[in-house]
């Protein structure tokens, strides 16, 4: 049955307060999920895996960090790059300095350590708001960059100032380093993207969400009925650098394998990251997912038809990308402040009630 | 009027003294915005602060609430003197209160602006609500269950999933007040509740005032402009002109002392 | 006098001319968010923008050039003609004029009344779009923007100065251009207070700041203002564009000093004209002296990130800026 929600009553509030109210939208979730689980890895090639799936499910993981931050608590930041580089170079540091351990940790670990360095750096927001506070975040943008690329302690002193991801494996099967193969790295993702899903959906569903909500939506009133400004803005900063460091972790170790922090971590992935959330939509996790997809196949899409099949220079097609993009914020900002999301729920209202929609 | 309470007219019994203003004076530059002012409110009581524009009322209720720190005097809750506060340390003391320009959360639904006045009782930990399952499920039902007692109370139950934004004034003002309940405050602060609101929709108000005073037994102290209604609903009555009291007692008392009619219902007769 | 101080004398004039840059920079932005509230990070693009098409008409290229090459299988490059320096400056101002109008039309009009935040956002948009049209326009290779202005080091200021220090000292080294900057920004600074204290738009201009309701109720045009602020802000971002670009030849780069000039903001409060003077100063001093003195203890580059970190502590004690009014939050 597609879509139904007259005569669907929820006796409990658990029933009304789940995630997907609308039985046909929890088939769809648990099918899209068992596609991605037990499909799509037998079917990956190379080619897939690095420039469409890999790179998705590493964005999909920024965005809903970004997200939280910005959509769900309002405060907007353009340090992503610079909270990735932290997720990377923790991931490395770790990788190196304790190679029996397994990378899932290293991974999980430098999530950790980029949420303490985000919440150093959400302090600032306490006094400073709105696009002060976006400006000061560029501070930590700036200064972590310059951080990873003079002091070569973070490289290991190596000759390149690069860092590069050793092999690692997980039950067997190598997932960093030259020789994993597309299906596992694709596979690690994937199993950290659900895992982020699943905490970002948790975290924001319950009182820490809210006091994130009411934070964004009316600072003042908020404090006044009971919300610590301090705390709420702070577990926001810590929770979101949590996501964005194990997604520039993922990044560096399983997607890129070499990394040099002004390369990978320019201002350039924060706008990107940002635009992903704007477009996809501002508190919503869903539209994490949407905004990351739209902003990893653009760039594919547009090089097949305009290089592959019109033949023009791709440098020209770069520049029209620019302009596309451009446009689709601006464009999204008027018409739709919440992204490609909204236009799926509003989708989705006129469906729940068809045929009858008086 | 004994230290014990009093009996009002209309035969409830009203008690001891709850929160006690002494000598708050509320300066903002070289502005005297509240100059010298002590009352108290007492336990179950509905007490008004009426004045014209800029007497300084709001400024009153924000020192209340915390969100000013006045300059001078000191404010007793339970007996005791609070040291300066934060807001939301305040919020967590047991008291709640609504505002002037509505002050919802716009990009959420009305269940969730109601459950935001929970946030002061939910103490499940990061971890826990990460985790959702257990704990974290627990609260949020037992806490959902609290609040849909309120949206019954307040009828409200059919814009229950609505985004505050969409709603007409009056019913975002009755949200409001949900949200302020929903933390089932000691003492709940209203700073013009009636505002802009048509005859129908202010008796709706008075009487959920009246009834959340009778059956939760919660002290309100409240401002607004419509005397009618001050009169009928509130215990006793402070009067405030430019930052200073010029009257203090039952509704009758102050219609007939002297120096509010010449300052303030005086000139509104004219 | 020895001569390390006198060098850092030097260190110090050199980050007061840079400031000075930087400052007229950052009134772009100052003029826009004054009247329109809008944060406008595509400033340092339009920068670029303008000393592109400056270049571009001068040259007599042809606009879109090697796009209708690609798409028809053309060979057009040039219309064969060069313009003079004074009638591309002006065209140019006139292609910023348009985009100001075009901005307005089809962008801003239709966010009156957003937050600030979702105004920015917008502008970061715009941004890219501009850069994409700009690289579409004319190419993104660098280019040199020839317009006879005087460069290298002023001998006659390190003659002058040379006797200062004793036998360690060989005078100030002074860059030609930057003096001419300088001077320009001066000239440009005083020419906008001018307009904005003595002339009739310019009243409307600071009504508009005060209040947009009062203004629009005594019959100011808000659309008119809006668009007059756009073009005074093309008219900064040309001159900027100029400056830098003779200094450093017209390329991407050039669209990052609007970076410079958030922190410029930050420190002198998003509304004042001297606030954005006293901030630039301030910065280009700033990031000049500690690379000087702190930059080789710790690899140098320290000016990547010195005036946002000096901002962001500043803004920590000062929310509103050097100059900017005492924020009281009400409810």
């Amino acid at each position: 049955m597609l879509y139904r929600e007259a005569g669907d009553f929820k006796t409990s509030y658990p029933e009304d307060s789940q995630t997907f109210p609308i039985a046909f939208d929890r088939w769809r979730y648990w099918a899209v999920l068992a596609i991605a689980f037990l499909v799509i890895p037998f079917v990956i090639n190379d080619y897939w895996a690095s420039s469409l799936m890999v790179p998705f499910l590493i964005y999909a993981i920024a965005a809903i960090g970004l997200n939280i931050l910005t959509g769900y608590c309002g405060q907007v930041s353009l340090g992503t790059g610079g909270f990735m580089a932290v997720g990377a170079y923790a991931c490395y540091k770790l990788m190196t300095a304790f190679p029996d351990v397994n990378i899932v940790f290293h991974v999980l670990l430098a999530g950790g350590i980029t949420a303490a360095v985000g919440a150093a750096f959400g302090l600032p927001s306490l006094r400073i708001k709105g696009f002060y506070l976006a400006v000061a975040t560029l501070a930590a943008q700036f200064f972590l960059v310059w951080l990873f690329n003079k002091v070569a302690w973070f490289y290991n002193y190596s000759a390149s100032g690069q860092i590069n991801a050793p092999e690692r494996f997980i039950f067997g099967t190598a997932v960093t380093g030259p020789s994993a193969p597309a299906w596992a790295q694709y596979l690690v993702c994937l199993v950290f993207v659900t895992f982020c899903a699943v905490l970002a959906r948790n975290l924001t569903r319950g009182s820490l969400g809210r006091s994130w909500m009411a934070i964004r939506d009316m600072d003042i009133a908020a404090e006044i009925i009971g919300v610590n400004p301090l705390k709420a803005k702070l577990t926001a900063f810590a929770v979101s650098s949590f996501f964005i460091g194990i997604s520039g972790a993922l990044f560096f170790a399983v997607y890129l394998g070499a990394v040099e922090a002004g390369d990978s971590f320019g201002i350039t992935k924060s706008f990107l990251v940002l635009f992903m959330v704007i477009l996809g939509g501002l508190g919503s996790i869903f539209g994490s997912f949407a905004g990351a997809a739209f902003l990893v196949i653009l760039p594919v899409f547009l090089k097949i038809i305009g290089v592959d099949v019109l033949g023009w220079p791709t440098e020209m097609v770069a520049h029209l990308q620019l302009v596309i993009v451009g446009a689709l914020i601006m464009f999204f900002l008027i018409k739709e402040p919440h992204g490609l999301a909204q236009l799926w729920r509003l989708a989705k209202e006129k469906l729940r009630l068809w045929p009858f929609p008086y | 009027m004994l230290d014990e309470g009093y009996v009002t007219a209309d035969g409830r019994q009203i008690g001891g003294v709850m929160m006690d203003m002494r000598g708050i004076t509320l300066r903002f530059g070289g502005v005297e915005a509240i100059k010298n002012i002590s009352f108290d409110i007492r336990e179950g009581e509905i007490r008004a602060i009426i004045g014209p524009n800029g007497a300084g009322k709001s400024s009153m209720l924000n020192v209340i609430s915390g969100f000013y720190n006045p300059q001078e005097g000191e404010v007793w809750f339970h007996g005791k003197r609070r040291p300066p506060m934060k807001p939301f340390q305040v919020a967590r003391q047991g008291i709640a209160r609504t505002f002037q320009n509505i002050a919802l959360f716009e990009g959420m639904t009305v269940l969730d602006n109601v459950m935001t006045g929970r946030l002061t009782q939910m103490k499940s930990g990061m971890l826990a609500q990460a985790i959702w399952k257990g704990k974290a499920e627990r609260e949020e039902t037992a806490n959902r269950e609290v609040v849909e007692k309120i949206i019954d109370f307040l009828e409200i139950q059919a814009i229950r999933k609505t985004p505050v934004g969409r709603l007409p004034y009056g019913l975002k003002k009755r949200v409001e007040l949900a949200r302020a309940l929903a933390a089932e405050p000691k003492l709940l602060l209203l700073d013009e509740p009636m505002a802009g609101m048509n005859v129908e929709e202010k008796e709706d108000m008075s009487r959920f005032i009246l009834d959340v005073n009778d059956e939760f037994g919660t002290t309100i102290a409240l401002i607004e402009h419509d005397m009618g209604v001050v009169m009928d609903l509130s215990d006793r009555v402070v009067v405030m002109d430019y930052g200073r009291k010029i009257g203090d007692g039952t509704p009758d008392e102050v219609r007939n002392n002297q120096e509010v009619i010449d300052a303030y219902l005086g000139v509104a007769h004219d | 006098m020895s001569a390390d101080f006198l060098y850092g004398i030097e260190v110090i004039i050199n980050g007061l001319m840079a400031g000075v840059l930087y400052a007229l920079v950052a009134l772009g932005f100052v003029l826009i968010f004054k009247a329109s509230g809008i944060f406008n990070y595509a400033q340092g693009v339009m920068a670029l923008f303008a000393a592109l098409t400056l270049v571009g008409v001068m040259e007599g290229q042809v606009p879109f050039s090697h796009v209708i090459n690609a798409v028809f299988g053309t060979e057009i490059h040039h219309f064969g003609w060069e313009v003079p320096a004074l009638l591309a400056i002006f065209v140019t101002l006139m292609v910023m004029v348009l985009f100001a109008w075009l901005v307005q039309q089809l962008v801003f009009r239709h966010l009156v009344g957003q937050e600030p935040i979702i105004l920015f956002m917008a502008t970061i948009g715009l941004a890219y779009f501009l850069e994409g049209v700009g690289d579409l326009m004319w190419g993104s290779e660098i280019k040199t923007l020839a317009l006879g202005l005087p460069q290298g080091g002023s001998l006659v200021v390190e003659d002058w100065t040379a006797g200062l220090g004793g036998d360690d000292f060989y005078g100030f080294f002074i860059d030609k251009l930057d003096m001419v900057a300088t001077l320009v920004a001066i000239v440009l600074v005083a020419g906008l207070i001018g307009f904005a204290q003595y002339t009739k738009q310019g009243r409307a201009m600071r009504a508009v700041a005060d209040d947009h309701q009062a203004a629009l109720s005594v019959g100011i045009s808000l659309n008119f203002i809006w668009v007059l602020v756009w073009s005074l802000a093309g008219l900064v971002a040309l001159v900027a564009g100029v400056m830098w670009g003779a200094k450093s030849g017209v390329q991407f780069s050039l669209s990052l000093i609007a970076l410079k000039a958030l922190p410029v903001l930050m420190l002198g409060g998003f509304t004042s004209i001297p606030g954005a003077i006293v901030g630039g100063l301030i910065i280009g001093v700033g990031e000049k002296l500690f690379e000087y003195m702190i930059g080789p203890m710790v690899g140098g580059a320290t000016e990547n990130w010195f005036a946002y970190v000096l901002a962001l502590i500043f803004l920590v004690f000062r929310p509103q800026g050097l100059f900017g009014e005492k924020i009281i939050e009400r409810v």
